[in-house]
């Protein structure tokens, strides 16, 4: 009984700018079910990081508890990594972020972990724009516990062996717009050609950037009467357009491919290019927050960027924090001492 | 593209590179698994079926396999294929009862076979379990042709090939030794069905226009008949200062034999440059390890003579130069000549055929080069009941090929003899066979080792040199040899995809360590090879591409760089993808095993 992943790689692997090859984004072998969707997405986190050539040791995985919440293990070994309560990463993500924050911050949750015992602190994470890259792996499902239908299932859809759900969906797009995020999209894990750009363009963003990404759960919830399986997600998905991320330095080479209908310039430099119909904006929040809803009635899942706002503050802007990390402070700094605190009191008087 | 047809036996055959370059289609993988579990003479047996010498093999063979091997294409070095084959070789128990039971009855038709050989050998063992009756002619006293008269014991231990040559003629063949063939017309007029010529490639080529050639005459050599003056102990010494003229492995042999006759000063002078010559590596590098130093680019002008005494060599220095096709000229650098002194000379510069004792008016037909005109898959020549093999019907090659050639002619002749014809082959046998035991269990050893390629142990080089029946090579011992075999990527156990079963979720192209696998929209080849996650660069080896899924792509996999890890089937949620065993077995005219 052998299932070790093999040292080879393809002779040919490409390198990024550090020299680096995916190998060196890997992490774990999965333990996840053979064709869970969640693995898809450890592999686009794998390939977004490598093609933006991030040091791995600037990255901070953070995550709660669900299948979902365990696959930092399986991507970018050699970055940091906190997995803690269930529910709680938004807490652990804003005490990381405002200790030091010139780390990447990226949040892996689950659908139940977001918005069923998390939802309180996603809320907050979200409204104070909290520099961070936000990825739920939404299976409808609890998937850690048996396939339990989850917050964010769809009236009427079914799991294995399961009734149909009776309870109104939580539409964690349609919040995160509602609760202020500044880079809202939806993707499917089945869709690395969508969801690696979408990805790129979260890291590249200043404040609280959310991907809500469909991720089946092939065990319990795969089912022909489920809204989360892949045979359901690939019929019924609808893309806002093609989006292409270019990255800063690759500007002037101009590899990307021309007729776009938007350009968003991020907070680094980096530029979004939207191919994309119609007039709304992508900077409109009221439209995105309506298409979503529209495609909703019409029992469609819009999915691509839904929403960006690249001139946002976020939450070391809005709080006037110190510009660098905590630990690059000398004593003095992080310990004025005892007469120091007397006078911030003595200023409430 | 269109869907890939796995039925077509050269499909998956052309996965498994060891088995598709040996020219006898050695299931390769299959026996380093048996020598892996321990079974050296099931091992042994499945490398007798195809290749009838392993152990001469194991020491000897040309190992075409090797620079093909899978294992060679993902880290530094192939797997050491040909030295396992020696593994099962060494190790084996009797194997007397496992030999083809040959009917006592004969089938009342009889078959002579010229020169004893491994074409002939060959033959003769696919032959005898049918019943055919069949006299074996050579002039030497002994069988085993070339691998008896030339192949320095040294490399090839005489009890190794006695024993392997004695398993045929053990079966009942009907030698006749020390017997010439001196006409085929004579020959046929005895009533054999069949004849078959295995006389290889006798004549070694001289100099004969260069300066001295006559007057040096006593202190020159043709390689190929020196090598076997010394297997038959009319020679057994040379004098001190040595010069082999050539670049091939009779030249190598030439050099170390002449270092364990007396030679001490011995060196090859090789005209073109060291890179280019026809010798393998290894054969070079053991010559090198014996101080015999390899001149190239230097071309023979003159054998000096003084007194009627050969004093040395003359030689032009000359340089290679290549044109737009990469055609290769050696064109004098205009430098003064260099000496060389010498006591003896040996010109190992090449063989070739001869056929002086077949006459050119009994239906066989002969090229300008006095080659006969032989069918390239049936061997058979104009004259119907002629067939050629070996060495005797292309030129010289290996005893590999030998053994190849072999199997085809006792096929050809085995049609021809009942009638049919020889031109309708029989299919190779294939089976394909799941190798799924249960969750992340299968019944080969998926797991795949990173060791480098083990190194074969050499005896004391002053014991070698001195006695030239002293085996230089020792063999791996048993717990290398498993070493060794570990690092066989099993390259027969083949991805086999069910595109009814796949839900294209990934989950494949996530795991799979190589990148081997695809779900992309369909395209001719030349465009598809190129928008592949990896670029599908060796053309030498497939793409495996499907029916249209559902969402209209096609899974596309690049054979190329798969290690047969399993990983694609173990992460599979529908087991879309399993991992089967293809056995490919070229059609013998008796089944053997
Ligand atoms: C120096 C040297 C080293 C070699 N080393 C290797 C090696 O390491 N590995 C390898 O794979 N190959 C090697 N080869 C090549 C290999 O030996 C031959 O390719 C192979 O033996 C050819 O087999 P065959 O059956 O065609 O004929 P051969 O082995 O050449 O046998 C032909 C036999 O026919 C006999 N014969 C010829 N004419 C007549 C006649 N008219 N009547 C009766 N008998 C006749 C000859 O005496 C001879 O015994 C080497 C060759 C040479 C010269
Ligand atoms: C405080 C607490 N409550 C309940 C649980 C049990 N529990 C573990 S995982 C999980 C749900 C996970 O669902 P989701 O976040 O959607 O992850 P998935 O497994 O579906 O990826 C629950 C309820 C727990 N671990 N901790
Ligand atoms: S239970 Fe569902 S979510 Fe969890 S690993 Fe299995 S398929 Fe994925
Ligand atoms: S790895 Fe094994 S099966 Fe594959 S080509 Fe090499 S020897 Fe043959
Ligand atoms: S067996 Fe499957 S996972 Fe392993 S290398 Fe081959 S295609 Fe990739
Ligand atoms: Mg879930």
């Amino acid at each position: 009984m052998t299932y070790i992943r093999p040292q080879f790689r393809h002779p040919n692997l490409p390198t990024n700018e550090l020299g680096f090859t995916r190998q060196h984004y890997e992490g774990a072998l999965s333990t996840l079910c053979a064709g869970c969707g969640h693995d898809s997405v450890s592999a686009a986190i794998i390939e977004a990081c490598f093609e933006l050539a991030i040091e791995p040791h600037r990255v901070a995985k953070i995550s709660g508890i669900g299948c979902s919440s365990k696959t930092p293990t399986y991507f970018l070994g050699n970055s940091h990594g906190f997995n803690s309560v269930h529910g709680r990463m938004p807490s652990v993500a804003t005490g990381a972020n405002l200790a030091n924050r010139e780390m990447i911050y990226v949040g892996v949750s689950g659908d139940g972990d977001t918005a069923s015992i998390g939802l309180g602190q996603f809320a907050h994470a979200t409204r104070r724009n909290l520099n961070m890259v936000y990825i739920v792996e939404n299976n409808g499902c609890y998937g850690l516990t048996k396939g339990q239908d989850s917050a964010t299932a769809d009236v009427g859809s079914a799991s294995k062996k399961g009734d149909p759900n009776p309870y109104e969906a939580i539409d964690l797009c349609a919040l995160a717009l509602q609760l202020g995020a500044t880079y809202v999209a939806r993707s499917f894990s089945g869709d690395k050609a969508q969801l690696v750009p979408l990805i790129k363009g979260a890291l590249a963003h200043s404040g609280f950037a959310f991907i809500d990404v469909i991720s089946p759960c092939v065990t319990f919830n795969d089912t022909p009467q489920s809204t989360k399986g892949y045979e359901f997600v690939r019929e019924h998905m609808e893309a806002t357009g093609k989006m292409d991320f270019v990255p800063v330095r690759k500007e002037i080479t101009a590899d990307y491919e021309p007729g776009y209908t938007q350009e968003v310039t991020l907070h680094d430099g980096s530029v979004i290019h939207l191919y994309k119909e119609g007039a709304d904006s992508v900077r409109d929040r009221d439209a995105a927050l309506r298409a979503v809803r529209e495609h909703k009635r019409r029992g469609r899942i819009l999915t691509g960027l839904l929403y960006v706002n690249p001139d946002s503050q976020e939450l070391h802007h809005i709080l006037g924090t110190v510009k660098t990390a905590l630990r690059d402070l000398g004593e003095a700094d992080l310990c004025p001492g005892s007469q120091a605190l007397t006078n911030i009191n003595n200023s409430f008087r | 593209m269109k869907p890939t047809n796995i039925k077509d036996p050269e499909f998956f055959h052309r996965v498994v590179d060891c088995q598709y370059a040996c020219p006898a289609h050695t299931p390769v993988p299959e026996y380093i698994r048996l020598i892996a579990a321990g079974r050296y003479t099931d091992a042994y047996m499945i490398n007798w079926e195809s290749n009838v010498f392993p152990g001469v093999l194991g020491r000897t063979c040309d190992r075409p396999c090797e620079p093909a091997c899978r294992r060679g294409r993902v880290e530094a070095e192939p797997v050491a294929i040909c030295r396992l084959k020696r593994v099962a070789a060494d190790n084996k128990s009797d194997i007397s009862g496992r030999l083809p039971k040959v009917p006592s009855r004969k089938n009342g038709k009889r078959i002579a076979l010229v020169g004893a050989g491994p074409a002939s050998l060959t033959v003769a063992r696919d032959l005898l379990p049918l019943g055919y009756a069949i006299d074996l002619y050579d002039e030497q006293a002994k069988g085993g042709g070339f691998m008896r008269s030339q192949i320095p014991s040294f490399r090839l231990p005489e009890q190794v090939l006695d024993e392997e040559v004695g398993y045929i003629l053990g079966m009942g063949v009907v030698t006749h030794f020390n017997h010439y063939v001196d006409s085929l017309k004579g020959l046929l007029a005895k009533g054999y069905d069949a004849v078959f010529v295995g006389s290889g490639a006798p004549r070694g080529r001289d100099l004969p226009k260069l300066p001295g050639r006559q007057d040096a005459d006593a202190s020159i050599h043709i390689g190929i008949d020196w090598l076997a003056s010394v297997a038959f102990e009319h020679i057994k010494d040379i004098p001190k200062r040595v010069i082999v003229l050539g670049g091939g492995n009779t030249a190598m042999d030439c050099c170390r034999t002449a270092r364990r006759l007396g030679g001490e000063e011995v060196k090859v002078i090789v005209r073109s440059p060291f890179a280019d010559m026809k010798a393998s590596p290894w054969e070079k590098e053991d010559a090198i390890h014996e101080d015999i130093p390899i001149i190239d680019n230097h071309v023979p002008l003159e054998f000096v003579v003084e007194g009627g005494k050969l004093v040395g060599m003359k030689f032009d220095r000359v340089e290679a130069r290549y044109d737009a096709d990469g055609k290769r000229s050696l064109v004098s650098t205009g430098a003064e000549p260099v000496f060389y002194p010498c006591d003896t000379v040996l010109m190992a510069i090449g063989q070739e055929n001869a056929f002086p004792w077949i006459e050119r008016d009994i239906d066989i037909e002969f090229d300008q080069w006095e080659m006969p005109a032989v069918d390239r898959i049936t061997f058979q020549s104009s004259n119907p009941r002629v067939f050629f093999g070996g060495d005797a019907a292309f030129g010289p090659e290996n005893i590999i090929t030998a053994v190849a050639h072999g199997h085809q002619v006792a096929v050809s002749i085995d049609l021809f003899c009942r009638g049919e014809k020889v031109a309708e082959r029989p299919l190779p046998g294939t089976t394909l066979i799941s190798q799924k035991m249960g969750i992340h269990e299968w019944s080969y050893d998926s797991q795949i080792d990173t060791d480098a390629r083990y190194k074969v142990p050499h005896a004391d080089k002053a014991a070698a040199l001195s006695d030239r029946r002293v085996e230089v090579e020792l063999g791996f011992d048993v717990a290398t040899g498993y070493k060794e075999a570990e690092r066989c990527l099993n390259c027969d156990v083949q991805t086999v995809f069910a595109e009814s079963l796949c839900i294209e979720c990934d989950a494949c192209v996530d795991i799979c360590p190589t990148d081997c696998i695809n779900f992309i929209a369909n395209d001719e080849e030349e465009s598809l090879r190129q928008a592949l996650r990896m670029p599908a660069l060796n053309l030498d080896q497939p793409l495996y591409v499907s029916a249209a899924l559902k969402t209209a792509r096609v899974m596309v996999k690049d054979e190329d760089m798969c290690l047969h890890c399993g990983l694609c089937a173990e992460r599979c949620p529908t087991s879309a993808w399993d991992m089967q065993k293809f056995l490919y077995q070229v059609t013998k005219a008796a089944p053997i095993l």
